[in-house]
Order: structure tokens, then sequence, then C-alpha cells
């Protein structure tokens, strides 16, 4: 039994901190503190209800004209009335209803081909950096001149070669994106790549793959995060773009980037045709940004670290 | 422009008291101090002592989130702490100036250093022309002993030395010839030739100019040779003062004492004894005095309150309520050095034949021979860029532009760690100089340490767990850090989990690459201690690679000294450090700074 001293000198070993969480979940935390990502938060949860759950309380289905008592026929622009809510378009089909099903093919599309980008970005930059050496050089170079197109305009192509199809409209935004995504990885896996712990685990002899993937990619994660959410921002208003002009979702399907560009001329006479689809699509931009805002100051405030945490 | 002589004390802190902003907790409390003209006060404390808080505090200036809430700065007699923004604008760099820790982060590297010297002197309106100023500037050159010809001038930060870029650093403090400075540090991270030749220029500039200077540093041995009086802090009090002298052969507190005792001696007379434990951080202080809880003095009284200031001696004070027991105990009664017996083992573990490695096109090693014997510690010394690091990462796997054999018990190893099989990796095991670097911070300390077993053992989970406690225990760390991030420990602590991972998968070769560099000198020593025990009670064959010809004697059998690139001396440490043949280890002997060079 030890002596009963008040004091004793105890060995090196101090009962160290309390146990803390994991640094991913420190970050979303972080971001959680912000009031920019609560209310961006919000904003993409509503509207992701609204696109996935809005069809089961749309008062008609997509393709259906408007019944509005005492007209035989919806007239096309008809102002919000008794039986359309949001007044008719084009057709003379029920604005509220093309609405509600409408958000559900941007969501998808965008999410899906921002997913491809990162998962393309991702590999491709931290290969890129991890590499040390010519193909180092060739990765990035290759991006290169992927990024000197405009998205927009590569993804034009595309689809004026092959023809509107949605898997080729998921493909080139994701493809366009990567780069991107890829410069962002590197540039901080290279600063990775040169700390000590990566050489301690190549002294040991670990496998590339579990370097990059066990090493590199957990300590990249908040830049990227970051970065995710600036390009699905990007991918939504690309996506919603491609489908204005035509190359997305083919009529008669609703969607919102179909639905301004079918609606435009009756803009005067009934706005809600397109003002709705409009402000969907600027709110979720908003909404993803400013969450992506929340992340990145959240991740700047861990890096400086100590005082608040 | 010289200003009016002052009679009396140039600086003079009274209570000091600086707070985290948010919290309202104090970083550094109760500080008081004064310094004439033509005076050094080192101020010395581990990392966190609040020994930078103070320094930055003489210009009215606080990091992010701190603040100055109590207590009186006067500089000449007159309080900073009440100037107006603009007052203590002309205030810093003019009468108070400071000289930064790592030169080569505080030099504008986009920036001539012409133009930088320039900046300032125009900043507070020194010389009334360009042509003055340049008369100035070049006299500032010729002052810190650098080159005052045009092409020098002309030079960027990148291409000066660390040594230059700390005299650039200097001459940019002493520009206005300010009444104040403030050193942090300023010569960590350099050679120890490097280093002495700095603090010569810093002590003769500050008694020529008869500036009061406030010297900052976690190494009492730098410290003691360059400050008259020190004062010694911990956890933001300041628990001992006195002049040097006093301070080193009497010190009264505990804390300054086992300071002490953690500084290598290059005689070797003394065993290293580091303090163990941690200081506590701001708001996790304990009550009475924060030294307590590792404090082998303390009694219950301690527990209550913080000890009030004793006055022992004329200008000698103390904070601690055991000061009389601490000065009975005899004067540093330190332990001897364990006897390191010269092994006649005769087998050689590893050896290296007439490698040379060189990076891109420059050559650094130059044919280096020698071998480790089993269960031995080599020591490998030299300044930086000497090529010791170089040579020890071809052996650890980690660099492999090398010509020339490396033999693991007469068994060829082929270059880089991917070349060679999985045993050979298991028994040379590397630690990194920084344990800032060298541990993943995404990972728990457990996977980290639990890492090279899982690549060289096919244990199961339970199995790698166990064995990790035990690694773990074995560097004195208590089994519940396994599952703490990396960022949540102390530099020591870290850097133990680091020795952890290199024991835990039971190598024959251990290459410890600068491990205590990045350190402070308590830590240092503990690590050190650890380091030796290990070495003994596992058996393992040392290389030691490290700048500080002061650690040698504690630690090692023999010593290679290194400089650019070759071995210029390689025997006995008594023999080396004894009687040093080679030139340059003459040299670097004279440099270190030690305490048994302190002027009494």
């Amino acid at each position: 039994m030890s002596e009963s001293t008040i004091a004793v000198a105890p060995a090196a070993a101090a009962e160290p901190e309390p146990r803390r969480h994991r640094p991913l979940v420190l970050l979303l935390q972080g971001a959680w503190r912000q009031g920019r990502t609560k209310i961006g938060l919000a904003i993409v949860i509503l509207l992701v209800g609204l696109a996935v759950i809005g069809p089961l309380f749309a008062p008609y289905a997509p393709d259906k004209t408007a019944n509005i008592p005492g007209q035989a026929f919806a007239p096309p622009y008809a102002p919000p009335t008794a039986g359309a809510r949001l007044g008719t378009d084009t057709l003379g089909r029920d604005v509220l209803s093309r609405f509600l099903w409408g958000g559900r093919s941007v969501l998808a599309l965008s999410a899906l081909a921002t997913g491809i980008g990162l998962v393309l970005g991702v590999a491709v930059g931290l290969l890129a950096a991890h590499s040390r050496s010519i193909l180092d050089d060739v990765l990035m170079r290759g991006m290169d001149v992927l990024l000197a197109f405009p998205q927009i305009v590569l993804a034009l192509v595309a689809v004026a070669t092959v023809g509107p199809k949605l898997w080729l409209l998921v493909m080139v935004v994701g493809i366009t994106t990567a780069p991107r995504i890829a410069r962002v990885t590197r540039g901080a896996a290279i600063q990775v790549v040169e700390r000590d712990f990566v050489h301690a685990a190549e002294a040991l002899g670990e496998s590339r793959t579990k370097i990059i993937f066990g090493e590199l990619l957990p300590n990249i994660t908040s830049p990227l995060m970051v970065e995710a959410s600036l390009r699905l921002t990007f991918s939504i208003a690309l996506i919603a773009g491609l489908s204005f002009l035509g190359f997305g979702l083919q009529p008669p399907a609703a969607d919102w980037g179909l639905m301004i560009n079918e609606n435009r001329q009756g803009l005067e006479i009934n706005p809600w045709a397109v003002v709705a689809p409009v402000s969907a699509i600027g709110l979720l931009t908003i909404g993803v940004s400013l969450v992506g805002d929340g992340l990145s100051r959240a991740s700047i405030g861990i890096e400086r670290g100590g005082i608040d945490r | 422009m010289s200003a009016p002589a002052w009679d009396g004390f140039v600086v003079e802190v009274e209570d000091l008291r600086i707070e985290v902003e948010s919290q309202g907790v104090d970083i550094v409390d109760e500080v008081s101090f004064q310094i004439e003209a033509g005076e050094v006060l080192g101020l010395v404390g581990e990392s966190g002592s609040g020994k930078t808080t103070v320094g930055l505090a003489l210009m009215g200036h606080c990091r992010r989130g701190a603040r100055i809430t109590g207590g009186k700065i006067r500089i000449e007699g007159r309080n900073i702490l009440e100037l107006s923004t603009a007052e203590l604008r002309a205030l810093r760099g003019r009468t108070v100036s400071y000289v930064p820790q790592d030169p080569g982060s505080a030099l504008n590297p986009a920036l001539r250093i012409e133009k930088q010297l320039d900046e300032v002197l125009a900043a507070h309106r020194y010389g009334n022309s360009g042509e003055e100023r340049r008369v100035r500037l070049l006299e500032m050159m010729d002052e810190v002993l650098l080159p005052p010809e045009g092409r020098f001038l002309k030079r960027y930060p990148h291409q000066l030395s660390g040594g230059q870029q700390q005299r650039v650093g200097l001459a940019m403090a002493f520009a206005c010839r300010p009444r104040v400075i403030v050193l942090d540090e300023p010569t960590t991270g350099l050679d120890v030739t490097t280093q002495a030749h700095v603090l010569d220029t810093v002590r003769n500039l500050c008694e020529i100019h008869r500036v009061a200077a406030l010297y900052v540093s976690h190494d009492l041995a730098v410290v003691a040779s360059l400050a008259r009086r020190v004062a010694v802090m911990y956890a933001g009090r300041i628990v001992e003062a006195g002049p040097r002298s006093v301070l080193f052969q009497s010190s009264a507190h505990p804390y300054a004492r086992r300071l002490i005792e953690a500084i290598p001696v290059i005689s070797g007379r003394h065993a290293l004894a580091g303090i163990p434990g941690n200081a506590p951080r701001p708001g996790r202080r304990p009550s009475g005095c924060f030294f307590a809880p590792r404090c082998t003095y303390a009694r219950e009284e301690c527990t209550r309150e913080f000890p009030p200031v004793v006055r022992i001696a004329d200008l000698h004070e103390v904070r601690c309520y055991r000061h009389a027991d601490v000065l009975a105990e005899a004067a540093h009664g330190r332990p001897a050095a364990e006897e390191l017996t010269a092994l006649r083992a005769d087998d050689r573990l590893l050896a290296v034949d007439h490698v040379s490695a060189r990076y891109g096109e420059r050559q650094v090693v130059h044919d280096v021979s020698l071998a480790i014997e089993s269960q031995e510690c080599l020591a490998l010394v030299g300044e930086s860029g000497s090529g010791k690091t170089t040579l020890a990462r071809c052996i650890g796997g980690l660099h492999r532009a090398y010509t020339g054999e490396v033999r693991l018990r007469g068994e060829l190893l082929p270059a880089g760690a991917r070349a060679r099989d999985r045993e050979t990796r298991r028994q040379i095991q590397y630690i990194f100089q920084s344990p800032y670097s060298s541990l993943n911070p995404r990972k728990t300390v457990g996977q980290i340490v639990g890492q090279p077993l899982r690549l060289f053992f096919d244990f199961g989970r339970r199995e790698i767990d166990a064995r990790v406690a035990v690694a773990l225990e074995r560097v004195q760390l208590v089994a519940s850090v396994a599952d703490r991030y990396p960022d949540q420990l102390s530099g020591g602590e870290r850097q133990r989990v680091a020795i952890a991972r290199a024991l835990v998968s039971e190598p024959t070769v251990l290459i410890c690459d600068e491990v205590t560099s990045a350190l402070d000198v308590s830590v240092q020593a503990a690590i050190v201690e650890l380091l030796g025990g290990l070495q003994r009670e596992m058996g393992l064959a040392m290389l030691f690679v490290t700048h500080n010809l002061a650690l040698v004697r504690s630690i090692a059998h023999r010593v290679a000294v290194m400089s650019e690139g070759r071995i210029v001396e390689l025997g006995p440490v008594d023999r080396v450090l004894g009687q040093p043949q080679d030139e340059y280890t003459q040299r670097l002997l004279a440099d270190t700074p030690t305490l048994e060079a302190v002027p009494v």
C-alpha cells in the first residue's frame, strides 16, 4: 500500500484529458454551432423533403391537365384558382403538381454527379499527391486540360453528340467536376504526405492503398467536405441549366429546369409556373452553400485550435 | 537621437495578470520583475508556462484570445497598458523590440533584406533621409556581424542560413536603438556553434547600448550563459528569481532544482533526471501551490494556498513554503550517472560500409563506415547539414539514394523499406524528431501503437490491445491514453507514444533521430532517461542521432562525430568527450552551453 502523504510525485503518467470525439465528429459539431449551418440545413431538408414526399400530396399526376371547376378544359397559364392552387402551365397542367414532382430529378442527378466527381477527384488527387513522381504531373496536367473548358461546354458537346441521355448527363457533370476536386485534394494531401507519420507508415511497410486511405484521406476530410458542398451547389445549377436547355429530362416529365423553359413565355400571365421552380433551385443552392460555409468556418476554428475547444 | 539616460529600472512589471478572454481563467498572474539598463533577465520555463505571453506583454501585445486584465508594465516610468493604439505602435520597434523564435517565418520571404531593414527604420522615422538610413543600416549589419555590403543586402531571406536569418532579426530589433528588447528563444533550432555566436552578439549589443533585455527560454543552460539574473516561471507564476550564481548553486524552489537537474552535463558526473508529470494548463491548475502535485517536498499546507513571495537574500526571492528544507538539502546532491560499461560483444549487429548518399544532385554523406554492436548505443553527433539524419534514414530504409552497404547480422539490406522483408522491417525501428509530425492526428494512440503489430504479426484484436497496453506501460503512460488523440497529449507524452510504437514489435535495432530536439529540456531529460533504461532492459542496439553533445554521456557507449558528411571522430564516449582529437569535436564541445561554464 502506498504511504498516505498528501502529495506524492506521481509516475510520469498523469491522467490525460478526458476522452474525446473523433475529429470528424468535432468538425460536424463545430459546424452545427454556427447559425448559418442550421439555416442552410433547414432549407436543404425542407426542399429535399418537398422533392421526396411532395409527389404524395400532389393533386394531379405530373402529366395530367388540371380540373378547374366550371371549365371543360384547363386553359394555359391560368392564374391560381380553385382547381389549380398555383395556376396552370403552358399546356394547362397544374403547376403545383408539376412543381412537387419536379424536384426529384434535379436533386438525384446533381447528388449522383457530385458523388461521381468526388470519388474520381479524390482518387486522382490522392494518387498524384502520394506518387511524388512523374505520375503526379501526368494526372494533374490531364486534369488541367479538362479544367480548361467550361463545364457547360463539355456537357453540351457530350449531350449534343450522344443525345440527351440521363446517364450521360450525370457522367459528364461528374467527370467535369472531378478535376476541381482533384486539385483541392492534391493540394491538401501534398502537405500531409511530407509529415513524418506517413514516412513512419512507409518504414513499417504499410501498403500504398492503406497509406492513401488510412493515413492521407482522414487528414483531408475537412477541406474535402467544404469542397464537396461547393461542388454540389455548382452541380445543381448545372443540371438545372442543362434541363432548361432541353438536354435533361424530356417532356412530358416534370422537372424544375424544364418547367422554367416551358413556361417562360407565360411569365407575365402566370408567373408561378416559373417563379416556383426558380426559387426552389435558388434556395437549394443557397442552402447547400450555407452548410458548406459552416463546415469551412468550423474547420478553420479547429485548426486554430485551443482556446474555444 | 538618443533618449535621455533613465536612471532606475527601465522595465518594471508589477502584478501582471493575463487571462483567456472567453473563460476568465488566468494564463499568467502575480508576475512582477524589474530590469535595469544593460541587464539581461532570463525568463525560464517549460512550454505553456506563460513565458512568451509575458514577453509579448512587454510590448503591450497579447495573442488572440488573451487579454491583459491587471497589473502595470512601466517602461522608463510610463505604464504602457494605458497607452493608446497609436502610442503603442510608436512604442513597438522603437522603444521596445522583439526577436521571435523562428526567424525563417518572421522575415517576409518576398522582400530583400535591405528593404526589410529599411522599412523598420522608415516606419519609425529613424534618420531623416534615405542616405542617413542607409548609413545606419550598414552600421547595423556590422553590429550583428553580417557583411555590410550591397551584395549581401540584396539577398532574400531564403538565401540565408538559419544563423544569418536570426542575425537579420537581431539587426531589425536593434535598428532603432530600443531601450528594451524581448528575445523569445531566438536560438532554438540553431546549431550549437551558431547559437554560441548569436548569444555573443546579443550579449555585446545589450551591454554596449545599455539595453534592458528579457531573454525567454526553456533552456537554463543557454540562459545561464547570457543572463545575470534569472526568473523561473511555472504555470503562469514566477516561482523563483535571483542572480544566476545563486540560482544555480543553491536554488530554493523544488521546481527550479528539478529544472537544473534536467540539464545534461558534458562531464557526465550526474545522471539526467526528468520531472514526472505535466505542468497544469490554465483553468486546470490545482488549489494551493501549482507544483505541489509533482513535488516531492509537498505537504498538506502546500495544497491550501499559493505560497507568498519570500525574500531569502538580496535579490533572491522564492515562492515555496518549504524553501528552507529545500535549501538545507545538500546543494544539488544529484545522483551520479550510471557507469555505462563498455561492451565487448564484438558482434557487428548492424554494419554500415562505405555508404555515400545524395539528395538530388548534392552528396550529403561521403563514404561513411560504422558498426553498432548488439546492446550498444552509438551516438551520432553533428550539426544540421552534417548528413547525420540522412545516414540514419538510409539505415532505416527511408532514403534510397545511396551507394555502399548496410548489413544486419551480416546480411545485405536492400535500399528502401519496401524492398526489405517483413522481418527486417520489424527488427529496425525508427523514431522521428518531432512527435508533432510523426503521429497521425486522426488516429487514436491505440491505433498508432497497434499499427506495427497488425503489420508484423497475425494477432487477434484482443492480443493487439493487450500488447499496446504493455507497450504504453513500458513508456510510463497510463493505459487509458490508448483512446485519446495525439493532440490531447503534451510533447513529451507524444514522443513516448512514438517510442511505444517503435518498441511494440520488439525490434533489435532502434534508430532515434534527434528525438528530443523538439522538446523542453526537462522533458528531454525524461525521454533520454526512458530511452536509456529501455535500451539496457531490452538489449537494443541503438543509433542515437543528436546535435547535442551534452546528451551523449547520459546514454551512449560510443560516439561518432559527423561533419560535412564524413565521420571525423569515432570512439568511446569518455575518450571523445575527454580528449577530443579532432578540431571539429573540440569546437563543438566548446560551443555547447552547459551549466559548468556558468561564471559564478
